[in-house]
């Protein structure tokens, strides 16, 4: 048996502590910030403490918008980013199961080009293809449409790999006895296969709704309209050139409702969020 | 790996594959292809005419002082964030490991930055930092530091490493976790009875044993520090001052928004296309060893 000494346990207690106040700070700061008004944070003299702001800046930032940067309430943005998150969440899972499923589960001319075609994507982030998608984009006219917004990036080598993998467990037997019901591979697939796909669909959903939700190259170059604009995308343009003119506490009250929907989605459903992030990274 | 027991159509699994591989080759090849063309491609000054050059764009890029600087930023930039991340995030991992009360309520308090967007996370910490408001700049100002980072590249770099480094621990602190439960007990056990202190068991045993999942994190820390840290980077300093925290990425972002030099944007975007591949090489190598081992 190891020795436990009540020391060391102090020890670990204490780095974990400094660890959250650390991690936590910065949210608790902004928090606070969001119910003062702009004098208290512009003198730099805010308080650790709320102020009395929060109703008044929470309903101004949601229903109003800023007064000099960018005017669009940020409702909107938050709509914006919902839709951008559940399309690329939902689109990446439905095109993934389907091609994984032609992969697995059938034999054709080309399957394995198409394999590779689909693996190779790993290596072509959009971030080395910036203005080359962007301009296939505008020549489709997809230029400030949802569709534009999400399209390319519902395709990717990762939930496809991890659909395959999970199909290569299930054991061949449910095929057979499938068929000796007479069962076609569309009844198989919604019958069978799709029911014990749950839990990975689940996990995969965790992972892409954050990852769409956190887009930021992408919607800023295909948003043009302040009235498509995404949430993070919005409190970066809330950051006025001029210091002075930027209303920190509306920012902060932002950034709270920016990050609130994707932080209860983890910690919501920790372990799915553990399982998919465990998982898709294999 | 293949299935025994398969399904014969001919067309269903074409038609099931085929959204797929349509969004593929228009997001995905039609674009790389071109970006790959257009860097061997200079243009002139109003759009009229193009000339085939070869590799005239990359070699202007390297001939220019500032195509180096920006590729040393992101050097240091990516490995002070690796770095920094990792080491934190292992010392939390250990402690976390041990097992205390509440460890499951620490687990929950360290991860979820994860699911903070970058630029959010940079918005927060230059909200403490900002040197006309920030809390913390005020203190570090009264006790005689001084703090500037819009003016002082070096400050600017510690902006970005540290909003980046927060943001990474969390995925960091998961993974190392995970991989020190791994890790069978009775071997640690058996270290302690030949009389192993904590520190030696640490180094000798739970380290090595640890390096599959530490060499991954290095992996996707580069990447990570590379690629997603563009909102941080563009809502905190957008590059400046002076250039001091420009990396690659955001310097393709940043030139070909401008949009005067195609050419020599597309350049750069293929040299990141070659860095992504061989990190993905290297990434896969290491899967495979886990495998066998």
């Amino acid at each position: 048996m190891i020795e436990r000494s009540h020391l060391g346990n102090v020890l670990a207690h204490l780095i974990l502590i400094i660890g959250v106040v650390i991690i936590c700070f910065p949210v608790y700061v902004a928090v606070i910030g969001s119910t003062h008004d702009a004098t208290t944070i512009a003198n730099g003299n805010m308080p650790l403490v709320p102020g009395g702001h929060f109703l008044e800046n929470y309903y101004r930032i949601l229903f109003e918008g800023t007064k000099s940067t960018t005017r669009e309430p940020v409702a909107t943005m938050l709509l914006n980013s919902l839709i951008m998150a559940m399309m690329i969440a939902v689109g990446k899972i439905a095109i993934s199961l389907l091609s994984a499923y032609a992969i697995v589960y059938f034999r054709f001319r080309f399957r394995m080009v198409a394999f590779w075609v689909i693996f190779i994507t790993l290596m072509l982030p959009v971030e080395v293809r910036i203005y080359p998608t962007y301009k296939v984009i505008a020549d489709l006219h997809m230029l400030d449409t949802y569709t534009g917004l999400t399209l390319p990036l519902i395709a990717s080598a990762t939930a496809t790999l991890l659909f395959r993998q999970f199909f290569m467990t299930v054991p061949d037997e449910l095929v057979e006895a499938s068929k000796i019901d007479g069962a076609g591979p569309v009844k198989f697939f919604f019958d069978t296969l799709l029911p014990l796909s749950r839990t990975t669909m689940a996990a995969l959903f965790v992972i892409l709704f954050i990852y769409g939700w956190n887009q930021y190259l992408w919607p800023i170059l295909i948003t043009t309209r302040d009235d498509m604009q995404t949430i993070v995308i919005g409190i970066k343009k809330m950051l006025a050139v001029v210091d002075a003119l930027t209303e920190w506490q509306l920012v902060m009250a932002t950034a709270v409702l920016a990050m609130l929907p994707p932080v209860v989605v983890v910690v919501a459903m920790q372990n799915l969020f553990i399982k998919g992030l465990t998982e898709t990274e294999k | 790996m293949e299935k025994r027991a398969i399904f014969s159509n001919r067309f269903l699994p074409l038609a099931l594959i085929a959204p797929q591989i349509l969004i593929t080759l228009v997001f995905f090849y039609w674009p790389a292809i071109q970006a790959v063309w257009q860097s061997f491609l200079i243009e002139d000054a109003f759009g009229l005419s193009t000339e085939f050059v070869w590799f005239e764009n990359y070699q202007l890029l390297f001939t220019k002082a500032h195509y180096f600087r920006t590729f040393t930023t992101t050097m240091l930039f990516s490995f002070l964030v690796a770095f920094l991340s990792l080491t934190i995030s292992l010392l939390l991992a250990v402690q976390a490991d041990k097992s205390i009360k509440g460890a499951g309520v620490y687990r929950t308090l360290l991860i979820w930055p994860y699911a903070v967007a970058p630029a959010v996370a940079g918005v927060l910490w230059i909200f403490m930092l900002n040197p006309s408001l920030g809390m913390i700049a005020k203190a570090m100002r009264s006790a005689g530091i001084d703090w500037n980072p819009l003016l002082n590249g070096g400050d600017a770099m510690t902006l970005v490493v540290i909003a980046s480094v927060w943001k990474q621990i969390s995925y960091n602190f998961l993974f190392f976790l995970a991989g020190l439960q791994a890790i069978p007990k009775s071997v640690i056990e058996a270290a302690a009875i030949d009389g192993a202190g904590s520190a030696r068991r640490f180094w000798t045993i739970i380290f090595p044993l640890l390096s599959p999942t530490t060499f991954f994190l290095v992996v996707v820390n580069i990447v990570y520090a590379f690629f997603d840290t563009l909102g941080v980077i563009d809502s905190m300093t957008q590059g400046g001052p002076a250039k001091a925290t420009e990396t690659l990425v955001y310097r393709v972002f940043a030139d070909g928004r401008l949009g005067s030099d195609l050419g020599g944007s597309a350049a750069q975007s293929v040299i990141l296309m070659f860095i992504v591949v061989g990190l993905t090489a290297i990434q896969f190598k290491y899967i495979e060893r886990k495998v066998e081992y």
